[in-house]
């Protein structure tokens, strides 16, 4: 057995040779897969995000302190200037202030190429949301999951304001929901600056998205910490997710 | 060395291959053990773990506690469920069979996936109040689990989804269909009715059958069957948000319903004849109770003392005994 099997893979190997090597020889046209670090930089308007002791004031002029700021995105594409779009399989990345590890993550196996923007989905898509047990970045026991009432957990914020009538002052902000009318998945599209992302198959380039947690607070409806100071879900979790969609991440600079 | 054809055949199969087989007189379910085939070996696990106590944080409880095969796993005697350090919760534990017809589950339908409705219990305080990365880390080591899942999934890693799947394929093989009943319907011996069940079976497809539907005896609506004018527990709208589902509940299931005491999703009712009087005299005129409780302005569904206890009759044909001696399903001592 074990020489057919030696000998199957050769010749599969040339195969797979033959047709990459057929494919060089295009011009203009990159080869390989890449990869490509994205690092998120977790602020409150200018201010970088310190949990527990940086103090901000929200558009409706309400002090508070963040002590969690969590977040997931999935389903990332990549796209060309001619609008062709690369979406990137089993892209679900989960985001915690609180574990550096989880700001700065490599997604692999992009292939090589120019791409002037990227897509991604702010949440869990709804098809993973209604799907099985799952692992991975999807997996429960990361946490960002209701479990009474089955589904992630997209972007979760808390912390504390003077202005909160909740208990100990606490703000909890824990927004999610993929069915209607209170779904709260939402799409964003983010240009690159001038030059663009160049994916190499023998470069790393590096994307920086500013991530503003203040968005969660202003845009279509400036939250007013007296009157809302947390929810799991529901028709509020809505408002603020279009708050958030508005402009929480930007692309700021790309090392290529 | 020979060739590959004859290692074939000499592959050992279990004297019974296990495969899931829905009844005849059932539709098709609603999980189809798709990315999760069921094997003997993926069963078997299942059933360990179903019965571990190390699955809960102080090692005292496990899913078999509240969910009792002689009870078709519901909790008998028990009008809301006790888990770890006594604590009581707030709802009774449902019987657990047919979950692959189930588009939802619990009594407010809060979880929409077989393989998610054990979690809830995993790491809910009031009943195993285990976190999942302790479970993994516990099982992993704790031989011979690393054995057991590598004969299920292949190799020795332990994660949550291998635990819900395992779990899965052990809860999602839990089929109740050898009633008395389903007998009946499928004309087949043992299925022969005496009068006062014909009579209970015309009754229930005249006054219950709308709601509780057969062959699984619901239709898995959320509604009100009137227990209270001001229920304490917001059951759907919980889930929903919705005035319109404050107070409302999944319908149950009635197939064995004879040995699944105390009923409702408090255990109000300890018998069926206190069932059958609340829908005959007790229904309460709650927002959200169902229209066809209140039918030109009465409430609930007169019955005299005859046919409530023909309806009864009817009900206990509903229970069936082969599913719940069934050896494969048995408690197996702690390891
Ligand atoms: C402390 C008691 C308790 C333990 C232990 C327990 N359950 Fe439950 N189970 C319940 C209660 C109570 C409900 C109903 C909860 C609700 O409706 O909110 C339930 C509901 C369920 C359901 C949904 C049934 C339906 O028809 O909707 C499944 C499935 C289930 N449990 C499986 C398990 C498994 C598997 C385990 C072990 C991992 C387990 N349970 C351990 C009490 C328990
Ligand atoms: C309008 C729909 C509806 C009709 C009609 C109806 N039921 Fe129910 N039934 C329910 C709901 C909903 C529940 C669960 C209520 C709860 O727990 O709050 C229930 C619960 C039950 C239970 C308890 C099941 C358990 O596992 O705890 C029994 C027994 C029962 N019904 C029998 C009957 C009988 C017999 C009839 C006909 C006389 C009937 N029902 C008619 C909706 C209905």
């Amino acid at each position: 057995m074990k020489p057919i099997t030696i000998f199957k893979s050769l010749a599969f190997a040339t195969l797979i040779c033959t047709i990459l090597s057929c494919k060089k020889n295009n011009n203009n046209e990159f080869t390989g897969l890449g990869k490509v670090n994205l690092e998120f930089d977790n602020m409150v308007g200018n201010q970088e995000l310190e949990l527990n002791t940086g103090a901000y004031i929200n558009a409706n002029g309400d002090d508070f302190k963040i002590t969690t700021f969590k977040y997931r995105i999935c389903n990332l594409t990549f796209n060309k200037a001619d609008g062709s779009k690369t979406l990137i399989p089993e892209s679900y990345l989960l985001i915690d202030a609180a574990d550096e590890k989880t700001t700065l993550q490599t997604i692999s196996d992009v292939p090589a190429g120019d791409y002037v923007s990227m897509d991604f989905v702010i949440g869990v898509d709804s098809l993973r949301n209604f799907a099985g047990a799952q692992t991975g970045a999807l997996d429960p026991a990361k946490g960002m999951y209701w479990s009474w009432n089955t589904g992630y957990i997209f972007v979760m914020l808390e912390g504390t304001s003077s202005k909160s009538t909740a208990m100990d002052n606490m703000l909890m902000f824990h927004v999610g929901g993929a069915k209607a009318p209170d779904n709260t998945i939402r799409k964003v599209t983010l240009p690159f600056p001038t030059g663009g992302l160049r994916v190499r198959s023998n470069a790393k380039p590096e994307i920086h998205l500013y991530v503003d947690a203040g968005c969660l607070f202003k845009g279509n409806t400036n939250i007013n910490f007296a009157t809302l100071s947390g929810f799991m879900g529901g028709p509020n979790a809505v408002t603020v997710a279009n708050n958030y969609a508005m402009g929480m991440f930007s692309v700021t600079h790309i090392h290529n | 060395m020979v060739g590959i054809g004859c290692k074939k055949n000499n592959v050992e199969m279990p004297q019974t291959p296990i495969t899931f087989a829905a009844p005849s007189n059932f539709p098709a379910p609603v999980y189809q053990f798709t990315d999760n085939t069921v094997s003997q070996a993926g069963f078997d696990l299942g059933h360990r773990l179903f019965y571990e106590n190390a699955l809960s944080i102080d090692n005292s409880t496990n899913c078999g506690s509240c969910h009792q095969q002689f009870a078709a796993f519901a909790n008998l005697d028990h009008k809301v469920s006790h888990g770890v350090n006594n604590c009581f919760g707030t709802r009774n534990a449902p019987p657990l069979f047919n979950l692959v017809w189930q588009p939802n589950f619990m009594w407010d339908g809060g979880v929409h996936h077989i393989e998610l409705s054990a979690l809830n219990a995993l790491v809910n305080p009031c009943e195993m109040a285990n976190t999942l990365d302790n479970i993994v880390k516990t099982l992993s080591n704790k031989p011979p689990y690393p054995q057991l899942f590598k004969n299920a999934f292949g190799s020795t890693e332990i994660n949550s989804q291998r635990l819900f799947k395992a779990l899965t394929q052990f809860t999602g093989m839990m089929v109740s269909a050898n009633s008395t009943y389903d007998k009946y319907i499928r004309k087949e011996k043992g299925g022969e009715f005496t009068s006062d069940e014909l009579a209970g079976y015309a009754l229930f497809k005249q006054k219950c059958n709308t709601c509780h539907s057969e062959p699984l005896f619901t239709n898995n609506s959320f509604t009100s069957n009137g227990l209270d004018i001001n229920p304490k527990d917001a059951g759907r709208e919980i889930i929903t948000l919705a005035m319109a589902d404050f107070g409302t509940f999944r319908v149950p299931t009635l197939r064995n319903i004879a040995v699944t005491s105390p009923y409702m999703h408090n255990g109000r009712f300890g018998t069926l004849d206190n069932v059958l009087k609340h829908y005959n005299s007790g229904v309460k005129n709650h927002n959200n109770l169902d229209a066809k409780l209140k039918q030109n302005g009465v409430l609930g569904i007169p019955l005299s003392a005859t046919e409530q206890q023909q309806i009864i009759s009817f009900l206990k044909t509903l229970t069936d005994n082969e599913f719940i001696h069934d050896p494969k399903f048995a408690e197996l001592p702690q390891l």
